[in-house]
């Protein structure tokens, strides 16, 4: 009787045991990467809403700050959605008769809540306090991308646990003064911080931060959730900033004499601000 | 495993529990008779760390399907987590009130009315949801802490089951409906001066309630108002006119009092003063020093209390014999009354009080319960006159109660009138006299017999079915109104959400009558008051919602003596016993349910009652004298008759009970308070009658053949005798101040394979003030209501699984008829090196930098390894989907910034770091420390007495650094190592020195000053490690080790 299995068949039954191990190895960080794919987070999707309400139009065009409608955003954990009566202080005076603007009209009639689709979610066992993130000099634009730039709004950051640990292990990338905290148009130096983006991700997932407008923070932010380790982008990160920060101060000559790159301005401000985020789980879950 | 509940199992021996009690030497605390008694089932349930856990498998499971199951579980580990964000809406105000911040809580003043009086409380709002309850910290009868009843008072609002329409007979209606029904009847009843028209309301504290009603009567002359309440306080009224000539009402100053004698009262834990009350004792209580000045309490009474548990000396003795005690008391301070008989085996401790009260001449306080007759309120109107302590500890005022009548139609003369047909209609104003009424007037017949009646209740109970037209009534965080507190101060109740479900108040009802029907209460009560305010009444209007009182409105002290004739009188008194073999009954509100009308309230049904530690029961309390007599065993079921009515009722044998004295206590058995109350527990009202509602002598008892499964949480979570509780006498406390510090040879306490923690800014702590705790359980539903902690159940509880994250534990110490209590709240102890840190293999708790064993919802994949691993017992896991998630009243009560945890979880107490984390980013975003006091735990905002300190152990100034520092601090286990943050000053008493029991601290006392002494000679069993050989190093894993110990556990209390 002839036999079954030519000899061949031993380097195949030994190619694929050694394959298998790619296969479930490959299928793991498939899994892993699909678990933080923007189609999990959410993340870049714009959401429909009861009004097409454009950030770019109001913020953008307008200049409307951010606290005129988020009201509670320095004083309470919840920033606040603004009641339909923010929306008609305006709005009963231009566009009154808009047919876009029904639904304000109606709920403020009515008194019927408008309902919106929420952008930025996290889970329930997650408590977020707005309020002590702008006290300490993080900025809208960090974690909301560039609403300005937003005609219907979506989640700019993955707002992962890795990604908020990202910062709260090292927050100096993503502070700025005070003063700047509700200017999503702040960019520490233009160019200089432009190029910092550039060093510091140069992945495509400056989609999110909508090409480096929002500034290097939002950027920074979001490329972290990309990484595979976040003790390695830890170390990396302030690294390539302080690298891109160095060559733009010698590109850039002394338009500012202060900080020039984010790395250097961050530990000023956490010295300044005394900012020292908590890493606890009872930061966060309670 | 059912401890002495089992149907099957024998009734221990009580003679060799009492023999085993009277062997041991030194200070024996034991948890409860079956510990003592060593039964195999308490053993068994000691052993399995989780009992029955297993036995809710029902299936088999074979090999192959475990390898199928372990396979899937494996391959699916991990998935869970990969859940996406589901879309959620989120709905912003329309016009977004001024004062309101999304995410910020608002507290508004209002008060919580119970029997009596109200208790000023600030209700905490979360976006327009009443949360929690907190005290006012500006009201005198409040002072910012709170009652258990308080806490729970707000799980009312959402009872799902609160009757949501107005009926008439049975179908529903509006209330224009029965506007106009009544408006169109008045004119009928007019026609006789309203002859035949009756309201029957509780007692009422509200000034504006009672001038409505005056109003309507002044409509109505011929209209009669009586009064009806299950406990009301008609001796205590009747006293006062005995000793007065009028009605009058006592308040009483516990922090100026020295020595109090209370003679059934549980002023600690009944009452509207229960709150002050419980401070000012407790202010006599906390010692610091040689130089403190401490109280003393005496306590007679027949059915164990709080207060009785809070007793330097505490005499169990039948309800009907107090008053020849208080007779011989009277006597010893020299008032002449007639010498009682019978009192001579308690002579010892009438001779103490009397010496102890004549030596603190004014700063004594000698008061009686509702539950005595009005003589013994005289007499001690009488003691407090002739001592000099009228004035200073007891302060006279004008009746607190509105509209008190000086002769008062009750509930006996009105169903009198209604069987006489002479009743057209009936306006119930709140309470429940279908269920409550004594049960030898027959108010169910005779209520048929009145053509109108109507009934205001939250719940569609036993008298709305009965009645022709139901109201729901409005909870009273719903309501307008007004409302006087112990001391007549009053508040102005505020809403703090509009009512639920359409919910009338009893002075909207009462208002049809007068024909007010256009104003709304808001309205009546501002108009009220607008009478009454001289000056700028929109400011005084103000200010009063606002503090949540209205500034001097306390009824002010008056100078009155005793009617001259009052000793005379008191001395004509017959003075006469009843027979030794005679049964008595006695009837008390139950801790939790009260008269019935929180029968429908789950945290409080599951609430470990004091003394007993049973919940969702009342059983009939006996003692262990009785139960041997009659051969009855805890959970037996026992017939127990009364003139020519009986009930049966399960039996629990209570240490503490008088002799020859059955203690039912009142508002179970209820037939329709919802699905929560219906059918729990034995109804005692049955039994109860307007000529005895108190007590009542030769009763009936046999047993009935069958038992009963009772849940208590006494053996839950025992620590099994080690040396946990320390007490010592004040008089020991002055010569040995660090008597509470147990050395343990042979054992570093720091020694740890784990390196220390740094903690730079906070390390929070606390500490437990076991000298002031009195048991009163507001911390445990503090707790609940703040961190939503789920009910689980009698099934459960029995089970061992309730899910209360501090428990009270009680430690009996002494004989078995008569033993001090002691308790001990014990949540989690945060423990430096934390046994159940370093076991939980997902990283689920973790050690904060601040010291906290962070407890991570999320993470948790309920290995229970931390449970297991945990030397104090205080983690709790959700064995089932405890937590309501169907019912949608029920959500609005969560507390937002908790989260609610689910099946398979484990949960413990977090040191309520939700208000850290607040009070930590309020300090950083003004860029200062956390201060002192800043955070306070919802056990210890809750606390009465002050008794839980809690703060930064790091800075040296803050209150519980300070407490720390106190000579009688001493953690629990210290000798594991464990390091724990949560730490207790021993508790100390003050015993009379003539009645003092002999301390073995006192005579060994040695050992404090010299530490190379050994230590046998004291604190008996708690040492057995140490004296069986075990000492040297005790693990954090050695717990498991010790509890299959066989020669561990035999030794215990012996040597």
């Amino acid at each position: 009787m002839a036999q079954l299995f030519k000899p061949s068949s031993n380097t195949y039954a030994k190619l694929s045991i050694f394959g298998a191990l790619f296969a479930i190895g490959g299928l793991l960080l498939g899994l892993n990467e699909f678990n933080r794919s923007s189609y999990m987070t959410n993340e870049t999707v714009a959401r429909e809403q009861p009004v097409p309400f454009s950030h770019k139009h109001h913020v953008g065009e307008l200049g409307i700050d951010c606290r005129y409608c988020h009201t509670a955003v320095e004083t309470s954990s919840f920033a606040g959605l603004p009641a339909t009566q923010i929306c008609m202080n305006c709005h009963s005076q231009i566009w009154k008769d808009a047919p876009m603007l029904e639904p304000v009209r109606a709920s403020y009639r009515t008194g019927q809540s408008l309902e919106w689709t929420r952008v930025n979610d996290v889970p329930d066992f997650v408590y977020f306090d707005h309020s002590i993130h702008v006290a300490k000099g993080v900025g809208c634009a960090s974690c909301h991308g560039d609403v300005a730039a937003m005609n219907l709004t979506w989640q700019a950051a993955p707002m992962t646990m890795e990604w908020c640990l990202s910062c709260h292990r090292d927050p100096a990338r993503n502070l700025r003064p005070r003063e700047k905290v509700f200017d999503t148009s702040w960019v520490l130096r233009g160019h200089d911080a432009q190029a910092a983006t550039a060093a510091v991700g140069g992945s495509a997932a400056a989609q999110g931060a909508s090409a480096g407008h929002g500034g290097a923070a939002a950027t920074a932010g979001a490329n972290a959730e990309h990484g595979e380790n976040t003790s390695e982008h830890g170390e990396a990160d302030p690294d390539a900033a302080a690298h891109a920060g160095a060559e733009g101060h010698g590109n850039s000559g002394a338009a500012h004499a202060a900080p020039i790159d984010q790395a250097t301005l961050g530990k000023q401000l956490m010295a300044e601000y005394h900012v020292a985020p908590r890493t606890d789980c009872s930061t966060c879950h309670r | 495993m059912k401890i002495g509940i089992d149907p099957e199992a024998p009734p221990f021996d009580l003679a060799a529990v009492r023999e085993r009690l009277s062997r041991s030497t030194g200070r024996t605390y034991w948890r409860s008779l079956e510990e003592v008694a060593e039964t195999p089932e308490f053993q068994a349930f000691l052993n399995a760390e989780f009992p029955t856990s297993a036995q809710s498998l029902t299936s088999s499971l074979d090999r192959r399907q475990f390898l199928k199951l372990m396979g899937a579980s494996l391959a699916l580990a991990g998935v869970g987590a990969c859940t996406k964000q589901p879309l959620e809406k989120i709905l912003p105000y329309v016009k977004q009130p001024e004062e309101l911040v999304p995410g910020k809580p608002l507290f508004f003043a209002t008060a919580f009315p119970l029997s009596g009086g109200a208790l000023p409380v600030l209700a905490e709002s979360h976006m327009g949801r009443p949360t929690k309850i907190e005290g006012n910290p500006e009201h005198p009868a409040s002072l910012g802490r709170t009652s258990a009843l308080m806490q729970a008072s707000v799980l009312d609002l959402y009872d799902p089951d609160r009757s949501q329409v107005l009926l008439r007979a049975g179908e529903i209606r509006t209330w224009d409906d029965l506007v106009s029904e009544v408006t169109a009847e008045l004119g009928k009843w007019k026609g006789t001066q309203g002859r035949g028209v009756r309201i029957l309301t509780a007692p009422t504290f509200s000034p504006t309630l009672a001038a409505s009603v005056q109003a309507a009567l002044t409509a109505l002359p011929q209209a009669r108002w009586h009064r009806w309440e299950p406990v009301g306080r008609e001796n205590t009224r009747e006293g006062a006119r005995l000793g007065f000539g009028r009605v009058i009402d006592a308040r009483y100053d516990f922090a100026k009092a020295d020595i109090i004698v209370s003679l059934e009262s549980d002023f600690l834990f009944d009452g509207p003063g229960q709150v002050r009350y419980a401070r000012d004792f407790g202010s006599r209580r906390k010692v610091s020093g040689k130089s403190s000045r401490m109280n003393r309490l005496y306590v007679a009474e027949s059915v164990p209390t709080v207060t009785g548990g809070n007793a330097d000396h505490r005499l169990p003795l039948r309800s009907s014999r107090i008053a020849a005690l208080a007779r011989a008391l009277a006597i010893e301070v020299g008032v002449a009354v007639a010498k009682p008989k019978g009192l001579e085996a308690h002579e010892a401790w009438i001779k103490a009080a009397g010496q102890d009260l004549i030596a603190h001449r004014g700063a004594g306080l000698v008061l009686a319960g509702p539950s005595q007759p009005p003589e013994v309120h005289a007499l001690c109107h009488a003691i407090n006159e002739k001592l000099g302590n009228a004035g200073r500890t007891v302060l006279y005022t004008e009746p607190v109660e509105d509209a008190a009548p000086e002769a008062r139609d009750g509930i006996a003369e009105l169903v009198a009138d209604m069987n006489a047909g002479r009743v057209e209609a009936l306006f119930i104003l709140g309470g429940n006299p279908v269920y409550d009424a004594p049960a030898d007037l027959g108010f169910v017949a005779a209520l048929g017999k009145v053509p109108f009646s109507l009934h205001l209740s939250s719940h569609q109970d036993e008298t709305s079915i009965l009645s022709l037209w139901h109201v729901p009534a409005a909870h009273y965080l719903e309501s307008w109104g007004d409302v006087r507190a112990y001391d007549g101060t009053v508040t102005i109740l505020q809403p703090l959400i509009e009512p639920l479900y359409h919910g009338k108040t009893a002075l909207e009802v009462v208002s049809i009558l007068s024909g007010d029907t256009a104003r709304t209460d808001y309205d009546r009560v501002r108009d009220h008051w607008k009478q009454l305010t001289s000056g700028d009444f929109e400011a005084a209007w103000r200010r009063a919602v606002h503090d949540g009182f209205v500034s001097g409105s306390q009824r002010p002290a008056l100078t009155i003596a005793m009617r001259g004739d009052a000793t005379t009188h008191l001395a004509s008194l017959p003075g006469g016993t009843q027979s030794d073999d005679d049964i008595e009954i006695v009837f008390r509100a139950d801790a939790s349910a009260y008269d019935g009308r929180f029968a429908n309230n789950a945290w409080l049904q599951e609430l470990p009652k004091p003394w007993t530690r049973l919940t969702w029961d009342n059983p009939a309390l006996i003692s262990p004298a009785m139960a041997e007599k009659l051969k009855i065993a805890s959970g037996d079921m026992l017939e127990i008759t009364l003139g020519d009515r009986a009930i049966q009722i399960p039996a629990w044998i209570q240490p503490g009970m008088a002799e020859q004295t059955i203690a039912l206590h009142l508002g179970y058995g209820r037939e329709r308070a919802g699905q929560v109350g219906n059918a729990v527990g034995f109804n005692a009202y049955a039994l109860r009658t307007s000529k005895a509602p108190w007590f009542a002598g030769r009763a009936g008892v046999r047993k009935a053949g069958s038992t009963y499964p009772l849940a208590t949480t006494q053996t839950h979570h025992s620590l099994e005798g080690r040396d946990l509780f320390r007490n010592a006498s004040f008089a020991t406390y002055q010569e040995h101040p660090a008597f509470a510090q147990h050395k343990h040879h042979g054992i570093d306490e720091n020694a740890s394979f784990y390196p220390d923690w740094k903690y730079e800014g906070n390390a929070w702590g606390m500490t437990i003030d076991l000298a002031a705790c009195i048991g009163c359980n507001a911390c445990v539903m503090a707790c609940q209501s703040e961190n939503n902690i789920p009910v689980v159940g009698k099934e459960q509880v029995l089970n061992g699984r309730e899910m209360h994250w501090i428990r009270v534990d009680r430690y009996f110490e002494g004989d078995l008829d008569n033993p001090d209590l002691y308790n001990q709240p014990v949540p989690c102890m945060h423990c430096e090196k934390a046994p159940c840190e370093v076991v939980c293999p997902v990283n689920a708790t973790v050690h904060s930098s601040e010291g906290l064993n962070d407890m991570v919802y999320n993470r948790c994949v309920g290995t229970r390894y931390c449970a297991n691993n945990c030397p104090y017992k205080v983690r709790r896991f959700n064995f089932h989907l405890f937590q309501d998630w169907v019912t949608e009243s029920t959500k609005l009560q969560r507390n937002p910034d908790v989260s609610v945890r689910s099946r398979g979880v484990m949960e413990k107490c977090t040191y309520c770091v939700q208000r850290i984390n607040q009070a930590r980013i309020q300090a950083r975003k003004e860029d200062r420390p956390v201060r002192d006091g800043e955070v306070v735990t919802a056990c210890q905002g809750a606390c009465p007495t002050d008794a839980i300190v809690f703060g930064n152990i790091n800075d040296p100034d803050s209150a519980v650094a300070k407490s720390k520092l106190d000579s009688r601090n001493y953690a629990l286990l210290s000798e594991l190592g464990t390091k724990p943050r949560t730490t207790y000053l021993a508790s100390v008493n003050n015993p009379h020195p003539s009645l003092a029991r002999p301390d073995p601290h006192a005579a060994g006392h040695d050992q404090y000053d010299a530490p190379g002494a050994h230590q046998d000679t004291h604190g008996g069993r708690e040492h057995g490690r140490e004296t069986d050989g075990q000492g040297g190093s005790h693990g954090a894993g050695e717990d498991e080790g010790v509890k299959g110990d066989p020669a561990h556990s035999p030794e215990r209390g012996t040597h």
